[in-house]
């Protein structure tokens, strides 16, 4: 393996202490995420893929064990701005419109106005809202706003993405769309991304590995590479490699919760 | 707008009909007793018609007070010691100075209260302990204690007018700043933001709608604040004059004229902050 590792945990653990008792959210996760990669997180609700990112955000820290960002601590990392992290919700400001929102994270780093400008047209054109640069977030729909949050974790060229859920909240029909333009992304700007979902149709069809995990306490019970190529058409999803990476990954999810 | 209207003036009609009526009920028993040591018998049109125009009524009735309303503000020069005008100048000036002091007081303890803990913990009770304290017991002695120290006329009753609009903008400022999430708050934890554009651009613009249903109140109470505060100046000038003053002699349709002024500058403020709010949150595209 010549790839280049841009996020690596070895026996990573985080308990939170809580008044019932330590939660194990994560324990003991080993794994490697190689720059260019798509990496799915998948699992039950409280199997800690949430927790991963924010730990590698350096939105939480770590117990036990070591992760690394781009060679770096999570905070070194974040303070040289590495990432940009998508959220559940769009959370865009109100008060501010789609192309003032995606300047907000320019404006904190200190980027000129001029180059601005520039990056604000380029991430608009990437996600496909060259029209709604002077629209406020009401009113846009809730793909489009989404779209629009990605569009400010681009705008900063960090090298790595994290998305957590970000088409969780979407329907089936926008969803597909939202996955076709996201691979497109992906394709264009070589970024390494780190999804957490829990759907797996979207982590088969989007990832080149998939990571799945089980809870209580959050381990990582199956990495699967896929063998599907990177051009990926929507109507991969009914060939026979498709399906059999999605049984395994299912495989993986019951074996996580018979555990249980 | 003009939806409103409709209801509003029927509101208004139905009071002034209540009006009319409690002002014959309660003024009856002065005109029973006049007549009575006349040996007159009344009928009921004699006392409708007395009872609406005593000169010193229980409850002065609704033409009474809007013609010493026009008589007070349009008939008189605004600089007579008799025109509400230049009374209700006196209490608005102090008003609005006393309200500017009280929020700009209230904003900045918002601010310390969500930047510091040891803030946070200390003064809230304090803020909360200073509003059970009755304001018409603390008033002279500020008054009192500023005039000993030689501060005089605007400024005491400006300090009391902030003393009781400062509270209802640190309550709603202290929760405007603190309403971002935290999901919006790790955002810009991931830019590695500092404190400080963190509240430009996500605490303060976050809190304008409780900026604006708190500084509502605060006017309001400033208006009070001023009018007890011109209570213990011996009512040299000022609406809370005019109703001291009225208060002495048993000029109650001076009374009800003051108050009814009042009334009407406290709806006007509040009307001028609702103006601005809509005008702000406009522009911010939040309404």
């Amino acid at each position: 393996m010549t790839a280049q590792s841009v996020i690596s945990a070895s026996n990573l653990s985080l308990t939170f202490e809580t008044a019932d008792g330590p939660v194990h959210a994560l324990k003991d996760i080993n794994l490697e995420i190689n720059k260019g990669e798509f990496v799915s997180f998948i699992g039950p609700s409280g199997c800690g893929k949430t927790t991963f990112l924010r730990v590698a955000a350096d939105l939480e820290h770590p117990t036990a064990g070591q992760i690394t960002v781009n060679g770096m601590s999570p905070e070194e990392a974040r303070k040289r701005r590495a990432y940009g992290y998508v959220f559940q919700a769009a959370g865009l400001y109100p008060w501010r419109t789609i192309g003032k929102n995606i300047r907000l994270p320019l404006e904190i780093m200190g980027i000129s106005k001029s180059d601005q400008v520039e990056r604000v047209k380029r991430v608009l054109k990437l996600v496909d809202l060259q029209d709604f640069e002077k629209k406020f977030p009401w009113q846009l729909s809730g793909g489009m706003q989404q779209r629009a949050s990605i569009a400010r974790a681009l705008a900063f060229d960090a090298d790595i993405l994290l998305m957590d859920e970000p088409f969780g909240a979407l329907d089936e029909i926008v969803r597909d769309h939202l996955n076709e333009q996201l691979l497109d992304l992906w394709k264009e700007t070589q970024k390494t991304i780190c999804f957490v979902t829990h759907s797996i149709p979207e982590a088969v069809y989007l990832s080149t590995k998939i990571v799945v995990m089980s809870p209580r306490p959050g381990r990582v019970s199956d990495v699967i590479d896929s063998t599907l190529p990177r051009e990926r058409p929507l109507d991969i999803r009914e060939s026979p490699e498709f399906i059999a990476i999605a049984h395994r990954v299912r495989e993986g999810l019951r074996a996580g919760h018979s555990y249980d | 707008m003009r939806k409103a209207l409709i209801p509003v003036l029927t509101v208004v009609a139905a009071l002034v009909v209540i009006w009319y009526v409690a002002a014959v009920a309660l003024n009856s028993a002065w005109a029973y007793n006049k007549a009575g040591r006349a040996n007159i018998e009344l009928t009921f049109s004699d006392l409708v018609k007395d009872t609406l125009s005593q000169e010193k009524p229980r409850l002065p009735a609704p033409h009474q007070v809007g013609i010493e309303i026009w008589k007070t503000t349009v008939e008189k020069k605004i600089t007579s010691k008799r025109s509400l005008v230049y009374h209700g100048w006196i209490t608005l000036s102090s008003t609005l100075l006393g309200f500017a002091i009280g929020t700009s007081m209230g904003i900045l303890l918002a601010v310390g209260i969500v930047h510091n803990r040891a803030m946070d913990m200390s003064v809230m009770p304090w803020a909360i302990a200073s509003q059970t304290i009755p304001i018409l017991a603390i008033a002279p002695m500020i008054i009192v204690v500023l005039n000993s120290i030689g501060i005089q006329g605007l400024l005491p009753k400006a300090i009391i007018s902030a003393y009781l609009s400062f509270f209802p903008v640190v309550v709603g400022m202290v929760k405007g700043l603190r309403s971002p999430d935290r999901m919006e708050l790790d955002l810009l934890k991931t830019y590695n933001a500092t404190r400080s554009e963190t509240f430009w651009k996500l605490r303060l613009p976050s809190s304008m709608p409780y900026l604006f249903a708190s500084l509502k109140i605060g006017i309001a109470a400033s208006l009070v604040g001023a009018i007890v505060g011109e209570l213990p100046t011996g009512a040299v000038q000022g609406l809370g004059a005019r109703l001291l003053a009225g208060s002495y002699y048993g000029q109650t349709i001076q009374i009800w004229s003051a108050l009814l002024s009042a009334a009407v500058l406290a709806a006007l403020l509040v009307a001028i902050i609702n103006l601005l709010q809509q005008v702000t949150l406009k522009r911010m595209g939040m309404a």
